[in-house]
């Protein structure tokens, strides 16, 4: 890949770091005229360590939880500068801070109908503190603090469905992407920058440190997600469900088996069946299976 | 033009007059008046702002905060739980230098809770980085808010500004009001021009992590134009008197009766006119009292105090906030302004009184005058009802 102008290499992410891919993919699908608020988290502290900046499209961070609505006040002045038709913004965090303590700033971001694209770099856990859980982290995921044990097999809940609860608020465009599918995302992004309004963009973002596995493979592990039906891909304008990226389903093990993260699950039938099924149930739900 | 208006509704009339470009808001009592006006002129079309309409007062600040960062003037209001909801964001604002005004409209915290007036709440906000400017009647409140903006956004300043003023008291209050007119609010208050901005035309990063090599200085830098301000705040003042004809001397305090005088209290905000009265009272008897009304608290003038009280043997300060578990918060400045100096009050005894909206009526500040002896107090506060303190711990 040739360097970016708008998100230049330099910085100091871990090497294979899906969140970077990310980044760089969202803001070069944006383009130049974009203001990005940011978040706390790996993405501010990797790209923006004072003197450094990678970012070069006007960029700003205040808060752990607050980009939605830092990003609420950017626009609204640019609609009393007149400068809102000409500008793009983007707020963007990881999964802990969109949706665990920044979940009630995204609500408001969306239910006021600013003209903002929020962006959610999923990697499911709490990952710049040392790989904690979060409202994010699927079931059964070993953390450090939903760690596997005697008496426990990691996180006891189900990802906390965020797409949704966006798509709750009757917002013109929800979609996932992942870092797997590089020309899907960039597609999704800027099919959501060209509609008006508040879009939410939930992007898969596979950790070597956290996901423990190696950093070459952080394509691959991406892809595997999607293709057994964990992270289903899909699209929602106006409520409507018209995009989804169908597969031949292949085990959830195939999956869990790349990653440290699940390495207790290995030998448990028992709760490979339970994981197995959530990724069924997505299948059914978003009709993902490619006819044979 | 004067107006016999309500204390919020005054603020809204010279928040209008300086054209905020984003507007931000979170309803709490008592500071709900002063946005439902800000709302109502937004609703009318005679002010061309952003009203933004938040779901918390976290985001209130955060909204002022981007709004700020992207070159327009902005304002928001609060009071108490709101402004300690805020408080991140407060620290934030001021550490990322934004020229943000804010109102605080005074109340007490929880619990239990209580929507009454005290200081309690930005005072517990005094270590973030904000200018808190305390008005004493509802003049002053519309007069300190022209004069918030222009400090703040004074290129040599860039820190956002706190205008306090007491809850109910003030917010609530009907006074008689002289509203700056247009003409003249533009002579004083230039258009605001942002040193630097989010903008694509010139790309900026705002926001980084500074590491142990560079965070220091930032406090540093904050803490030095705070010092300088001093001087800034007498400069603005003698302006604001040059095109209003309203002269608040240096900004930093007001003298009453001091200069002769062996007794003298020093407070902060509305209960300043009570006192006033008393001095008046006692002076006509012959007594040698007075009053010193801390206008600005931070940046601390421990300058002009020290001058102002050098010869005053003894001094009672009366605070309507506590330091749990210590002296009270002007209390503790008043002393500092002391230690270590050749002169300086014999007597520096410390009073609570007003906690929680309880009334601070004159017969409080002859309390306060009687119990200010040659042997020095700390935190005596004044107007408990001992019955209840009774309940409390039982027989």
């Amino acid at each position: 890949m040739e360097n970016s102008p708008l998100f230049k290499s330099g910085h100091t992410a871990c090497a294979g770091c899906g969140q970077a891919i990310a980044a760089r993919l969202v803001i070069e699908a944006a383009g130049a005229n974009t203001i990005v608020v940011n978040n706390t988290g790996c993405l501010e502290v990797f790209s923006t360590k004072y003197p450094d900046t990678a970012w070069g499209v006007p960029w700003i961070h205040s808060l752990f939880e607050n980009s939605a609505a830092v990003a609420s006040g950017v626009e609204a002045a640019l609609i009393y500068l007149g400068k809102k038709d000409a500008t793009n913004v983007i707020a963007q965090g990881g999964d802990g801070s969109t949706g665990d303590i920044g979940l009630q700033a995204l609500s408001g971001m969306l239910e006021r109908g600013h003209d903002i694209l929020y962006v959610c770099y999923d990697n499911e856990a709490y990952m710049n503190t040392g790989v904690q859980r979060s409202g994010l982290t699927p079931f059964d995921t070993n953390t450090t603090t939903s760690p596997a044990g005697a008496q426990s097999s990691g996180n006891i809940r189900p990802k906390k469905p965020v797409p949704e609860i966006c798509l709750a608020h009757g917002i013109p465009y929800v979609a996932t992407a992942s870092v797997g599918f590089p020309q899907d995302l960039s597609r999704k992004v800027k099919k959501a920058i060209s509609i008006k309004g508040p879009k939410y963009i939930q992007i898969h973002a596979s950790c070597p440190l956290g996901w423990r596995h190696e950093s070459n493979q952080m394509l691959p592990v991406a892809k595997l997600a999607v293709e057994t039906g964990l992270y289903p891909l899909f699209e929602y304008e106006n409520g409507v469900l018209t995009g989804r990226k169908q597969i031949s389903p292949k085990p959830v093990e195939e999956y869990l088996k790349t990653q440290g993260r699940f390495k207790h699950l290995l030998n448990n039938p028992e709760e490979i069946k339970k994981i197995q099924e959530i990724a069924d149930n997505n299948i059914k739900k978003y009709n993902l299976k490619l006819e044979a | 033009m004067k107006e016999f208006v309500e204390g919020s509704h005054a603020i809204a009339e010279i928040i209008k007059a300086t054209a905020p470009g984003v507007i931000s808001a979170y309803p709490i009592t008592p500071q709900t008046h002063i946005v439902e006006d800000l709302a109502q002129m937004v609703a009318n079309k005679e002010l061309n702002s952003q009203f933004v309409n938040v779901e918390s007062e976290h985001s209130a600040a955060s909204v002022v905060l981007g709004g700020s960062a992207t070159g327009v003037r902005v304002y928001t209001a609060t009071s108490s739980q709101g402004l300690f909801y805020m408080q991140e964001v407060v620290f934030n604002i001021a550490g990322m230098r934004l020229p943000v005004v804010m109102t605080c409209a005074n109340r007490a915290i929880s619990a239990p809770i209580n929507i009454w007036n005290d200081q309690q709440d930005s005072i517990s906000l005094r270590d973030a980085g904000w200018f808190q400017i305390y008005a004493e009647d509802n003049q002053e409140v519309v007069d300190f808010h022209l004069i918030a903006y222009r400090l703040a956004e004074d290129k040599r300043v860039m820190l956002p500004v706190m205008v306090c003023m007491d809850g109910f008291i003030l917010t609530h209050g009907m006074e008689t009001v002289d509203i700056p007119e247009q003409e003249k609010v533009n002579k004083f208050l230039p258009a605001y021009k942002p040193l630097y901005k989010l903008d694509t035309a010139e790309p900026i990063s705002m926001g980084l992590l500074a590491d142990p090599d560079y965070y220091m200085e930032t406090r540093f830098a904050i803490q030095e134009t705070m010092k300088e301000s001093v001087g800034y705040l007498s400069e603005i003042s003698k302006e604001f008197n040059a095109v209003f004809g309203r002269d608040y001397q240096d900004l930093l305090v007001e003298e009453y009766q001091t200069k002769d005088a062996e007794k003298v209290i020093v407070a902060m905000g509305s209960v300043c006119g009570t006192i006033k009265e008393v001095v008046d009272e006692q002076r006509a008897k012959g007594k040698k009292v007075g009053l010193l009304r801390i206008i600005t608290y931070r940046p601390f003038p421990y300058a002009r105090v020290y001058e102002a009280l050098k010869n005053v043997p003894k001094v009672a300060v009366l605070d309507k906030a506590v330091s749990l578990g210590a002296y009270a918060p002007i209390a503790v400045e008043m002393k500092a302004a002391f230690y270590g100096k050749k002169k300086g009050p014999k007597v520096v005894s410390s009073f609570v009184a007003g906690l929680g909206g309880r009334d601070i009526t004159l017969e409080s500040i002859h309390e306060v005058f009687r119990r200010l002896t040659v042997k020095e107090v700390n935190s005596d506060f004044i107007d408990l009802k001992p019955e209840l303190l009774k309940e409390e711990y039982g027989e």
